[in-house]
């Protein structure tokens, strides 16, 4: 039953296929069904092979298809790599990505490139199912740049538009610089270990690198996840990817590709448990992207915007308790987000579906009597971000800076910090969105026009909003049984767990922290819809971020191409080329006097050579 | 009594000096061509002479190779004349520059 695990990304690429060559005859709406249903079949698929996992001892299954890439002293395989971890990730992925696929048929009705939707999303999905069950990191590269480049194509989907032309841009040379990263962590473990398998270099790892070289792999790999999982210093990527539909920001960009960087390094958590100073460069850009992300939520006017940073905060608190070692924290937090993450933007979607593509959270309000299958889904998932008990962020958020806790005081207190933003910036939306008076149906001062009443969305957006609310409340549940279930791949890593006493003590403050972060919004934001002292310029423009990489990076790069272009290129280049051929021409320009068309001449210059050959002859000879 | 083979030489000589002489200062196509005649004749004197000298009869037969060869550059070259001739009116080398550089 294991082994059925290969039809997972086989029914994601059928998908695919079947849309790739069929789609446009197919259109709108089978051309969705047929993608929701492949990815469907996947999460059916991945649920067979979990229970047939946790019917068998052997908790580690490679299963082998082919030999990729045979090399002298290193073999790649083309395998894929059955463990709890493993099937963990497909199975909330293939989860939630189903419920997506669901989802997008309502919400990307009547729009032109519908199949090609589909088209893009049914390769992220088989992308992403490679990346997680393979057994070396080579093939999970395969899916790195796979989700990469599918991630690409759908923040620029709406590619008449600049603006998104240029945020697909960004995310993908954001990530080519993480990839670095991950290239450089391969080549060491070529390089040393002459082995890219996963379980190989866990088990050897430690005694065939020297320090240094862990290390370095270790910081490599963070770089990859920076750039996947957007974090300081590559997080600028994700909030413009917000360009991409809803539904692909909910899907990519929130729930699964996001993770990808978190999931690698877990993978590798036997190679980082040997590199301590890596282990604490991750804790620390963990902690400090959670608390910056957060702080710039609080002041972004854009509903998805504030969900973009919220996300990076988030994933900021995996990454933290991964270099807490916290890694089934990190996990955990990893599932319960997606659910809620998800869940968030699958309501702002509807919020911006109904308001026909409004995303200013000033344009809203009141949204509450509208369209109430959205606010009861969005209350539950605001509720569970916020960190209120006993909805599953609470449990795993918690768990995270348990985590935390343990292993350095001062990011915890970070940790806790980034908890209270959280809970405000994320009722500052709420009540922004669903409470108050309706501010879309009058026109504004600046020039926007006044918007129609919204209408509730269909049943197909509707139900996914249902199912990701009830496990974006209950998800608290899997707290248990995950860390059972999860703790064979992470054996000898693992925090030895805190004293009882401590542990409720951090419950107690995680939840007076959350309940104090929405009493404060609901305190500043309660029938307002702005309050310009508490979003300050300096956090609107994320810190000035983009501004000070555009001055460090970009203004002298510009400057280099234009002084390339203007100076060394036809200077340099076309002075050398055309000196040449002046060079040439005027060497010719002599040398054709020669070829005067007079035969006398010719054979004057003949009888000249021939006498001082014979001169030169008769000069040896004596 | 013979005659010194170095006399065949001498005039070997004088006949290439008059042709060699003549090639260069003539402008008639034809009187040139009379010209590279005495030239080619001069080296065929001198390869039988040599031939005589040291007792070779290679010399000879390269004289054979020499007239066949002189004989088809004869041919090729005068119907080159007569036709620049049907052009001109004339068979004045000078006239003909057109391959200048």
């Amino acid at each position: 039953m294991v082994y059925a695990a290969v039809w997972m990304p086989i029914a994601a690429l059928a998908g695919f296929l079947v849309l790739l060559t069929f789609g446009r005859r197919i259109g709108e709406p089978i051309a969705g069904w047929i993608g929701t249903i492949a990815i469907t079949a996947a999460f059916v698929v991945s649920i067979v092979a979990w229970i047939g996992l946790l019917h068998q001892s052997d908790r580690e299954v490679t299963q082998n298809l082919f030999n990729w890439i045979p090399i002298g002293g290193v073999q790649v395989k083309a395998a894929l790599l059955i463990d709890p971890l493993s099937v963990t990730m497909c199975l909330f992925v293939t989860g939630v990505s189903a419920l997506i696929h669901l989802y997008s048929i309502g919400y990307m009705h009547k729009e032109r490139d519908f199949t090609k939707f589909y088209v893009y999303l049914n390769l992220f999905v088989f992308s992403m199912l490679v990346l997680v069950l393979a057994n070396n990191l080579l093939l999970t590269f395969v899916g790195w740049e796979g989700v990469g480049v599918c991630s690409y194509w759908l923040v620029s989907f709406y590619f008449e538009k600049d603006s998104a032309a240029s945020a697909g841009k960004k995310a993908f040379i954001y990530n080519r610089i993480g990839d670095v990263g991950m290239l450089i962590a391969i080549f060491i473990f070529v390089t040393h270990l002459h082995t890219l398998d996963y379980l190989q270099i866990n088990s050897v790892a430690g005694a065939h690198l020297s320090s240094t070289d862990l290390t370095i792999a270790v910081l490599a790999l963070l770089l990859a996840a920076t750039g996947k999982s957007a974090q300081i210093p590559l997080f600028n990527w994700l909030p413009d990817a917000m360009e991409g539909p809803t539904p692909v920001s909910a899907l990519i960009h929130a729930a699964t590709m996001v993770t990808a960087g978190v999931y690698l390094l877990c993978r590798m958590n036997h190679v980082l448990a040997f590199s301590g100073s890596g282990r604490a460069t991750i804790a620390v850009i963990g902690g400090v992207t959670a608390f910056v992300a957060a702080t710039i939520a609080t002041s972004q006017s854009d509903i998805k915007k504030v969900l973009a940073f919220s996300t990076v905060s988030q994933i900021g608190y995996m990454v933290l308790a991964v270099g807490s070692g916290a890694y089934i924290a990190a996990i955990f937090l990893m599932v319960c987000h997606a659910f809620y993450k998800g869940l968030l933007f699958l309501g702002a979607g509807s919020v911006i579906h109904g308001l026909h593509g409004e995303q200013e959270l000033d344009r809203m309000g009141g949204l509450r009597k509208l369209m109430a299958w959205t606010y009861a889904t969005f209350l539950v998932a605001w509720l569970t971000i916020s960190g209120v008990p006993p909805f599953s962020a609470f449990f795993s958020k918690g768990d995270v800076l348990k985590g935390a806790y343990e292993y350095s005081k001062p990011l915890w207190a970070l940790g806790v910090v980034t908890a209270l933003l959280t809970a405000y910036y994320m009722s500052r939306l709420f009540y922004l969105a669903f409470t108050g008076d309706p501010r879309f149906l009058e026109a504004t001062a600046d020039g926007r026009p006044a918007l129609h009443e919204p209408h509730e969305s269909p049943w197909v957006m509707r139900i996914p909003l249902l199912v990701l609310a009830v496990f974006a409340a209950a998800g608290g549940l899997l707290g248990t049984p995950l860390t059972n279930f999860l703790t064979p791949v992470f054996a000898g890593n693992l925090p030895i767990p805190l004293s009882h006493g401590t542990q409720i003590a951090l419950e107690v403050l995680d939840a007076v922290i959350a309940v104090g972060g929405i009493a404060i919004a609901w305190v500043l934001w309660r029938g307002r819809s702005e309050r310009p002292s508490l979003t300050p310029r300096f956090l609107f423009r994320v810190w000035y971020w983009d501004d000070a990489y555009d001055a460090v990076i970009g203004r002298p790069g510009t400057e280099l191409a234009n002084f390339s272009a203007e100076t060394i290129d036809p200077k340099v280049i076309d002075g050398a080329v055309m000196g040449i051929a002046t060079l040439v021409r005027r060497t010719s320009l002599q040398a054709r006097k020669l070829q005067s068309g007079y035969v006398r001449s010719y054979a004057l210059l003949m009888t000249v050579g021939v006498v001082l050959f014979i001169a030169y002859l008769l000069a040896r000879t004596f | 009594m013979t005659i010194p083979a170095s006399w065949y030489l001498v005039l070997s000589v004088l006949l290439f000096g008059i042709g060699a002489t003549g090639f260069l200062i003539r402008r008639n196509v034809l009187v040139m061509f009379m010209c590279i005649e005495l030239m080619l004749n001069s080296a065929n004197l001198a390869f039988v002479t040599f031939s005589r000298v040291l007792d070779d009869v290679g010399g000879q037969a390269t004289v054979f190779f020499v007239l066949v060869v002189a004989a088809a550059e004869v041919t090729v070259g005068l119907g080159i004349v007569v036709s620049i001739f049907r052009r001109r009116n004339s068979a004045i080398v000078d006239d003909v520059h057109e391959m200048k550089g």
